[in-house]
């Protein structure tokens, strides 16, 4: 490792640039395929019918006046279904959860699929969908966080939180000179990405090809092997752009599932998309939490303990509960931490991460009843964090790997002006008479790695090709990766290929975590690296080089050429030295992934610190958040305007969180009744005045090679507390669940 | 969706010629089009009426009132220069109405036509009396936040969604239409029903009965400089009103000598208390005296559902809407049309 990371060539020639998404043409012209754009000749379209009761079972279907509708081919119900080769209703692997796809005629949850209709054309299969007319016998559905006794689930994977406690809890409590007790909650959220879940499968022989919109595309292929019996490499997954995922497009849904079946069924290539409301439904959501938080501080401020709990709607057939009280590991140093999470079964599909899993409702919590704490002890907000600034990972003792959050919050500060903020609320005003409100939060994201492979090759026409089968979600994996290949490789971005999105290529990770830059970067990195190793063996072995006897460590690559480190008029082109070799081109691998040693030896984490102000009618009480800064800490940026975008993204989803977001069901029938985009509300462009993102320089040695952070999930954690916090500060009314609402400020009028 | 015969017919008579019953005309398509894909409509016959000619016209009348087509764009309405400024409200109703993309597809016929927002309507799976006269109300006892606090009953308490009829109503505008049974002009306040015996029948119109204009008169007008539109929601833009108001006042030597008040998101119409409007008359303009008057504009009020708050909400928004109007209309449209929020919302 260390003899390559000396070869490493000239890091930051691309990196380090803001480069415009090379996507970004295709995307806004249209010319980007999406899953759902492949018309294969001869396809059917599919339509899944969602169950409209929340729990029973399905009595009736009239198949027949389905299948007399002009244009329909086939109708799938639980009595025609072909057998999968896996059980829907299993656990084989880790991103498994248990799926709807017609394994028998029960009704778990609203939207869930009980029937598949295919037809020729779209309009005849939705009708088609229509006519089947189900008829129930429906139960009472359980609803809400009261809806059954809690349980506590078996910790140990995703979505398996346990119980964390660091220190003596009680003594923590006994400890403390003043301290509040608060329960804040979350409401059940939809992850809504711009692009639904799509699918078109094509089968030759018991070979299938998805186009597909996947944040998993290699991990996804034995996933799907396994529910069709063939072996991963006989799935070929393609997934070139997707339109947001948000951590719903790692998981196998059951209408994806039902679409490659009925490919396979009628020997004909099949198309699904989710309609906007059956988003709400058979493909993950983020659990309601409601979360009690028991804060002590000593007569100094400092914290002598932290106790937060939280309870998370979960279903009744798998258990995702939201890790939401994890929020407040690896932040303050309190004195005794304690984070404990319970689920609670009810009538509603399985969760599953939804951007920011866990961190976003408990980072939301939490930072409010900081809040509430520095209040009552009468100090400033940032003031107190800074009392309970932890130099060490608390509870642990682990070192970070780094930790420039002290800069986040001098940086973020200064640039908001925070300095001066009174500390009651309701003190100040604008010149229209408006109540205005000054709110902060700490933004914290662990910084995890994944294992990925990637391939470099450089060719006899000097030129490189990288490959690694990442996913853009929109992030810009597309041009970032490309500019850390582009470096590894010496060479500049228009001279290299990049291949990604199809799972022929090495395996780039999930992507998730805020993980995928560091993970399939380093992949890459390491993979040209080892190319231009292989490159610098040949030049330096040939006696009609220039670099000769100069040594594999005495050459650099820079701009499509191997120079001699000690002496730059020595040098010659990649495409010479390849060419007097023979001609063949020069194959690096590379992969990347974190050690157990590593993760062992120091605690990572992306930081900042978030600054919110809002303005408040003080008779009407519309809430509008005028200004917002954001100050983070990530490592090494890779592309700052792409990094600005996601930080920028992040912190209107905590606009989003704060103000809008919320699936309302009706509790007699456990459906969603705001179960479109008219209804489930997120900010639109009017919403978001004054946003401004500062990334904070950082170095990080320890988290991996290239010293890269996650940026995609940090913007929502520390904003929703400082809009809750702002509305607050300007209106005296501490209202404790999200969305914070008009009628909530109304009530408390 | 269903299967449906679609016309575009050459004339007004063409078109009133081709309706039948389970038939419906097509305008902008903004609200039709999407209740079609969810099934919560299913016209057997769509009759579009985009394109019938002499509908998309705004014309001064000789009496000094207005005509405007029912054809007319909403984004075309707004910015036409002559009538935001004789009916700035108005304009500041459709302004804040919608998207900018449906803004320009929607029309002032489909505005008055577009039917309520109460997810229960739209939901083809639940109840609803107004989908299907007798079917019951899957609102009531339901997620209720966004309905009725006036004029509802059991039968249905679902509310107008439209912004643009709230100032209309306070106008008094005059609907004309054409139908099997030849011309004629419906009040405004007569236009939309509340739900009685009938919550099925949303508008005074007959079957078949086509909207041509809307007129308003030169006395509309004359409250130009003392008008306002206000909209409270949660979403900056592309968002319904909880509760919306539009206050127009005439003022002679620091008396008001007409109120018009009409309030927003409360019923199944626009909705209008004469006496809260007379309580104005002759009275200097005050921030107590609105709150006295919007108290008695909500006088009936009682909630349908999860919804008193919009009960205090509408008083307090109307007493705005009226301080405001009394303040002045702004000289250009505000940044935010109908928001609390910017340079010309406050008093």
């Amino acid at each position: 490792m260390s003899d390559i990371l000396a070869l490493a060539p000239r890091f930051g020639s691309n990196s380090g640039q803001s480069l415009t998404r090379r996507d970004g043409v295709a995307k806004v012209t249209g010319t980007a395929t999406f899953a759902a754009d492949n018309h294969p000749d001869g396809l059917l379209y599919a339509v899944y019918v969602p169950a409209t009761i929340a729990r029973g079972t399905v009595t009736h279907l009239d198949v027949a006046a389905a299948k007399a509708h002009p244009g329909v081919v086939e109708v799938i119900t639980p009595e025609n279904r072909p057998p999968l080769a896996g059980d829907p209703d299993s656990k084989p692997f880790m991103f498994a959860f248990r799926f709807e796809a017609l394994q028998n005629n029960t009704v778990r949850y609203a939207n869930q699929p009980i029937a598949l209709v295919l037809a020729e054309t779209f309009e005849a299969a939705t009708e088609g969908a229509r006519l089947l007319n189900p008829l129930y016998d429906a139960q009472q559905p359980r609803m809400g966080l009261d809806g059954d006794a809690p349980f506590t689930p078996e910790s140990g994977g995703l979505g398996l939180p346990g119980t964390t406690v660091h220190g003596d809890i009680d003594a923590g409590h006994a400890a403390s000179a003043q301290d509040i007790d608060v329960t804040y909650e979350t409401p059940e959220q939809y992850h809504n990405a711009m692009e639904t879940h799509a699918v078109v499968a094509q089968w030759n022989g018991d070979h299938v090809t998805l186009d597909i919109p996947s944040q998993a595309i290699v991990m996804q292929r034995g996933a799907f092997g396994y529910y069709f019996g063939i072996p991963p490499e006989n799935v070929t997954i393609r997934s070139p752009y997707l339109g947001g995922g948000f951590g719903s497009k790692a998981i196998i849904n059951g209408p994806q599932i039902l679409a490659i079946l009925a490919a396979r069924m009628t020997g004909r290539p099949v198309k699904l998309m989710l309609s906007r409301d059956q988003m709400f439904g058979p493909s993950g959501h983020r659990g309601a939490t409601r979360q009690r938080l028991r804060i002590g501080i000593d007569t100094d401020h400092r914290m002598t303990v932290l106790d937060h709990n939280s309870l998370a709607t979960t279903s009744t057939f798998d258990t995702f509960v939201e890790s939401a009280a994890n929020a407040s590991q690896g932040l303050y140093a309190a004195g005794a931490l304690r984070s404990a999470h319970q689920g609670v079964r009810i009538d509603a599909g399985t969760p599953g991460p939804v951007r920011a899993p866990g961190e976003a409702p408990g980072s939301a919590a939490l930072e409010c009843a900081m809040d509430e704490m520095a209040y009552k002890a009468g100090i400033d907000p940032l003031e107190f964090r800074l009392k309970n600034y932890a130099e060490t990972e608390p509870g642990t003792g682990k070192p970070y790997s780094s930790k420039a959050l002290r800069d986040c919050y001098a940086q973020g500060a200064a640039r908001f002006g925070w300095a001066g903020r009174p500390l009651a609320p309701r003190q100040m005003t604008d010149e229209n008479g408006m109540l205005v409100g000054w709110g902060m939060g700490t933004a914290l994201f662990a910084a995890p790695m994944f294992a990925a492979q990637a391939r470099a090759v450089l060719r006899p026409d000097g030129t490189g090709l990288v490959e690694t089968a990442a996913s853009d979600m929109g992030q810009g994996a597309w041009t970032a990766l490309a500019q850390i290949a582009a470096d590894s490789l010496g060479l500049p971005m228009d001279r290299i290929e990049f291949r990604s999105g199809t799972s022929d290529l090495p395996d780039a990770g999930i992507a998730g975590g805020s993980a995928h830059t560091a993970t399939a970067g380093g992949a890459l990195h390491a993979a040209g690296t080892d190319a231009i190793r292989r490159l610098a063996e040949l030049a330096t072995g040939d006696p009609d080089s220039p670099l000769y006897g100069a040594g594999n460590a005495g050459v650099i690559a820079r701009d499509g050429r191997l120079h001699a480190r000690d002496d730059d008029t020595r040098s010659e082109s990649f495409a010479d030295i390849i060419t007097r070799a023979g001609g063949a081109e020069v194959e690096g691998k590379g992969s990347a992934s974190r050690t157990a040693e590593a993760s062992a030896a120091h605690a990572m984490y992306s930081h900042g610190a978030v600054f919110a102000e809002v303005k408040v009618d003080p008779d009407l009480f519309q809430i509008r958040v005028t200004r917002l800064v954001g100050a983070f800490a990530a490592g090494r940026i890779i592309n700052p305007k792409l990094t600005e975008s996601q930080l920028m993204g992040g912190m209107i989803w905590g606009i989003s969180f704060a103000l809008h977001e919320e699936a309302r069901f009706d509790q007699r029938t456990g459906r969603i009744m705001n179960a479109d985009l008219a209804g489930y509300h997120i900010p639109v462009n009017a919403d978001v005045s004054g946003l401004e993102v500062i990334t904070v320089h950082e170095d990080d040695p320890h988290v991996n090679p290239l010293g890269i952070k996650g940026v995609g999930e940090i913007g929502i954690t520390g904003t929703v507390g400082a809009i809750g916090n702002a509305i607050w500060h300007a209106t005296g009314t501490r209202v404790r669940h999200f969305p914070i609402r008009i009628p909530d400020l109304l009530t408390g009028a | 969706m269903n299967l449906f015969d679609y016309l575009r017919p050459a004339s007004v008579s063409d078109a009133i010629a081709a309706w039948q019953p389970g038939a419906a005309y097509l305008g902008g398509g903004t609200n039709l089009v999407d209740l079609m894909k969810t099934g919560a409509l299913q016209p057997g016959k769509v009759i579009d009426i985009a394109r019938l000619p002499g509908l998309d016209r705004i014309e001064s009348l000789p009496d000094g009132g207005t005509r405007i087509g029912a054809l007319v764009k909403n984004s075309v309405l707004a910015g036409d220069p002559d009538f935001a400024a004789a009916f700035p409200m108005i304009a500041e109703a459709l302004a804040s109405g919608a998207s900018g993309q449906l803004r320009n597809a929607a029309t002032l016929g489909g505005n008055l036509m577009q039917r309520t927002r109460c997810v229960y309507f739209q939901d083809p799976h639940s109840a609803c009396n107004r989908r299907e006269s007798g079917n019951g109300c899957g609102a009531l006892g339901g997620d209720t936040q966004n309905h009725a606090v006036l004029g509802w009953n059991d039968a249905c308490i679902a509310t107008n969604p439209s912004d643009l009829c709230v100032p209309l109503a306070a106008l008094d505008a005059v609907v004309e239409t054409q139908g099997p049974n030849g011309r004629r002009d419906i009040a405004f306040a007569d236009f939309h029903r509340l739900p009685g015996d009938t919550p099925e029948r949303e508008t005074a119109l007959e079957p078949g009965e086509l909207i041509l204009a809307v007129r308003l008169s030169s006395n509309a007008a004359a409250s130009y400089q003392n008008s306002r539109y206000l909209k409270l929601r949660e979403r900056t833009s592309f968002a319904f009103a909880l509760v919306s108001a539009a206050a127009a006042l005439q003022l002679k030597d620091g008396r008001i000598t007409e109120a018009r008040l009409a309030i927003g998101g409360v019923a199944a119409k626009p909705w209008r208390v004469p006496a809260a409007e007379a309580l104005m008359l002759g009275q200097p303009p005050d921030t107590d005296l609105f709150r006295r008057a919007a108290a008695v504009a909500l006088e009936d009020a009682t909630p349908s559902g999860n919804n008193g708050y919009k009960i205090d909400l509408a008083r307090r928004i109307a007493a705005r809407s009226l301080a405001l109007a009394a303040a002045g209309t702004p000289t250009r449209m505000p940044a935010l049309p109908a928001s609390v929020f910017g340079e010309s919302a406050h008093v």
